[in-house]
């Protein structure tokens, strides 16, 4: 295990790989989202109780998962990046730091968005919702907190310790919000419809995810890229310093 | 051996500074650690206190220790004397009361130590380092503030320490008096 | 274990000291009960409506207010280091100085809620829930906030940024703690409440000093 990350490790070679995988995750991404938007906003019939409003779904959930995802891949890059050192995985970090952050605000506006004709108001304090909140305050506190040291090295370790710390809350958090939520709304109160899992709007949402994932992907290479080479050029001002 | 380095490498920030770096102290013996700023002397006395991780090589201490550091560690809302207690209880060993005659504090036992001047600070902190009940002493620039009185009374605790089977490294760019101790020159690399 | 309560019983001497600095948590807490009255009105219905979350909102302000420098004055006298060349490991150092802070700051809380609570015109029949849960509830906001602590270590901004961190770590304390107090005002179970919360503690009991080291680690390093 240590091994083969150590050869991704390698700046050099990971510079290689991400150049080669970078056109076709760049690509996959637009053809991914050409067919998923088209899909989900023509190709597929309107809900008969929400009609044209349930398009939102298309983009608001599939962007909820990957704020979750974009967390589960900060924490998982933290944990190998305390446990064996290790510089790149730092990186991958802090760079799903502030996509994952863009997909939560993406959730929570597209969510209002969608809200307003459900509920008619942008903001009630559904479970689901709350959540998705609590994630943001998350993101924006280990952003902050990494980039509160003047050495981004101790920024780095003390932020890997916070993403593990958040991600065993993550779903402490999301129990402790939805008892709360069943305490203060009677069930009479709709929240989001678990829609009903019929081809016609799952291939639409799958595509879509599909399409968030590619996304991401292509996001985080190409800011992995720019972090390492920004990184090299530390190091080397810093050799530079030593004489 | 009481201390010992093998192909020890210590860095700051991923930054090697000095090495690969063998040596070993023994009961009685002295270490002089001497070099410019940024050489990486604190650096080496961390290593040896645990402090910091070595970038190679393996460092290990065989006995207890006690580190002065560049900060003295005094709470000024304690007294001198409860300043001293507090840590000597919390290593364990005597809390000693023979620690403040040897630094010349024992007169301001009980003074807040908020009144005191660096110097009278410095020997505080000096006075919870040289605890006779370890036998390996760190000590960063212990001469930092201190009178050429207290620079005596220093070097005779050192060679009271040596002699009773103690070892020491000292950092210092301040010319001590440690009779026969092994000199290290870091030097920028 | 002696150097355990050596630490803590040197951090309430030096508390004591300074005991307008200890104080401040409990008068912060009991100002932002009375300035609840002026921003919703004093009708004794809203109040008594609100009371349970106030009450926990202002003792979790309260808390947090002192964290930042539950390490940080040990860090920057050089305490740090020499307490970490002691006999303990980096979790129990955390545990010790998180377990003087509660000692501080949560046990003066506690016993304060009742009466802020009767001031924002909570029944009576509340008050002792309201007791027991804070006994579950502010030990966790010392060892999340120990956490917090820790990992600000040398951060410019390092108040702000405890409690930007350290607040959504904590909103099931607040749940489970209101839930169980509202419980107890409505005539239902507060049990089950008061079981999460008890919960939470173990786990936060487990796992924060571990976190609080790691982040004490590399501060130090």
């Amino acid at each position: 295990m240590t091994g083969s990350l150590h050869r991704f490790a390698n700046p050099a070679r990971f510079q290689r790989l991400s150049q080669a995988a970078l056109p076709w995750c760049t690509g996959g991404t637009i053809v991914a989202f050409a067919v998923g938007l088209y899909l989900s906003l023509i190709g597929s019939p309107p809900d008969y109780q929400q009609s044209e409003t349930v398009r939102i779904m298309y983009v608001h959930v599939p962007a909820a998962w990957m704020a979750l995802g974009a967390y589960t891949t900060m924490a998982l890059a933290s944990a190998i990046a305390l446990i064996w050192r290790h510089r790149l995985a730092d990186l991958i970090a802090q760079s799903s730091a502030p996509i994952g952050a863009g997909f939560t605000v993406i959730a929570l506006a597209t969510g209002m968005l969608w809200g307003q004709p459900m509920w008619g108001t942008f903001w009630v304090w559904d479970a689901r919702l709350t959540s998705v909140l609590v994630l943001l305050f998350l993101y924006l506190g280990y952003i902050a907190l990494i980039n509160a040291f003047e050495d981004p090295e101790r920024g780095a370790r003390a932020g890997a310790i916070l993403a593990l710390v958040g991600w065993i809350n993550v779903p402490i958090v999301k129990f402790s919000v939805d008892w709360w939520n069943t305490l203060h709304q009677p069930a009479s109160i709709s929240r989001f419809a678990k829609p009903a899992l019929h081809p016609s709007i799952m291939t639409p949402l799958l595509v879509m995810a599909i399409a968030y994932m590619l996304l991401f992907a292509t996001l985080l290479l190409l800011r992995v890229r720019t972090a390492t080479i920004e990184h090299r050029l530390r190091t080397l001002a810093m050799a530079r310093a030593r004489g | 051996m009481l201390l010992e380095a093998e192909g020890l490498v210590g860095g700051r920030g991923g930054h090697p500074l000095f090495g690969p770096l063998s040596l070993a102290l023994a009961a009685g013996g002295a270490l002089k650690v001497t070099g410019p700023n940024g050489a990486g002397k604190s650096t080496l006395l961390r290593l040896f206190a645990g402090l910091l991780v070595p970038m190679g090589g393996v460092v290990r201490a065989n006995a207890a220790l006690r580190y002065l550091g560049h900060h003295d560690a005094v709470k000024p809302a304690m007294t001198v004397f409860e300043n001293l207690v507090f840590w000597r209880r919390f290593y364990g060993s005597d809390a000693a009361a023979a620690a403040l005659v040897e630094v010349g504090l024992d007169r301001l036992a009980a003074t807040p130590a908020r009144y005191l001047s660096a110097g009278q600070r410095r020997r505080l902190a000096l006075a919870r380092a040289l605890d006779p009940a370890a036998p390996i002493w760190l000590l960063d620039e212990p001469t930092n503030g201190l009178d050429a009185d207290s620079v005596g009374r220093l070097e005779a605790a050192l060679a009271r320490h040596r002699s009773a089977g103690g070892a020491t490294i000292v950092a210092t760019h301040a010319s001590l008096a440690l009779p026969e101790a092994t000199m290290l020159e870091l030097g920028l690399t | 274990m002696t150097a355990f309560l050596v630490l803590i019983r040197r951090d309430l001497a030096l508390s004591a000291r300074q005991a307008a600095d200890a104080l401040v948590a409990v008068m912060f807490a009991v100002l932002v009960v009375v300035l609840f009255p002026f921003g919703v009105g004093p009708e004794a219905d809203i109040l008594s409506r609100v009371s349970a979350g106030v009450v926990w909102v202002a003792a979790l302000l309260a808390a947090l207010l002192s964290l930042d420098r539950l390490f940080q004055a040990d860090h920057d006298d050089g305490s740090l280091e020499q307490l970490a060349l002691g006999p303990l490991p980096l979790w129990a150092l955390s545990l010790a100085k998180a377990a003087a802070h509660w000692l501080v700051t949560g046990l003066p809380l506690i016993v304060a809620a009742p009466i802020l609570a009767l001031m924002l015109q909570m029944p009576a029949s509340g008050l002792s829930t309201l007791v027991l849960a804070m006994a579950l509830g502010t030990p966790c906001f010392s060892l999340l906030g120990a956490i917090g602590a820790a990992l600000v270590l040398g951060a410019r901004r390092g108040g702000v940024l405890v409690a930007f961190l350290i607040l959504p770590l904590t909103i099931p304390v607040l749940i489970f703690g209101a839930a169980a107090t509202e419980a107890a005002l409505t005539g239902q179970e507060a049990a089950p409440h008061l079981m999460l919360l008890g919960a939470f503690l173990l786990t936060s009991l487990a796992l924060a000093p571990a976190a609080a080291a790691a982040g004490l680690r590399q501060a130090l390093g």
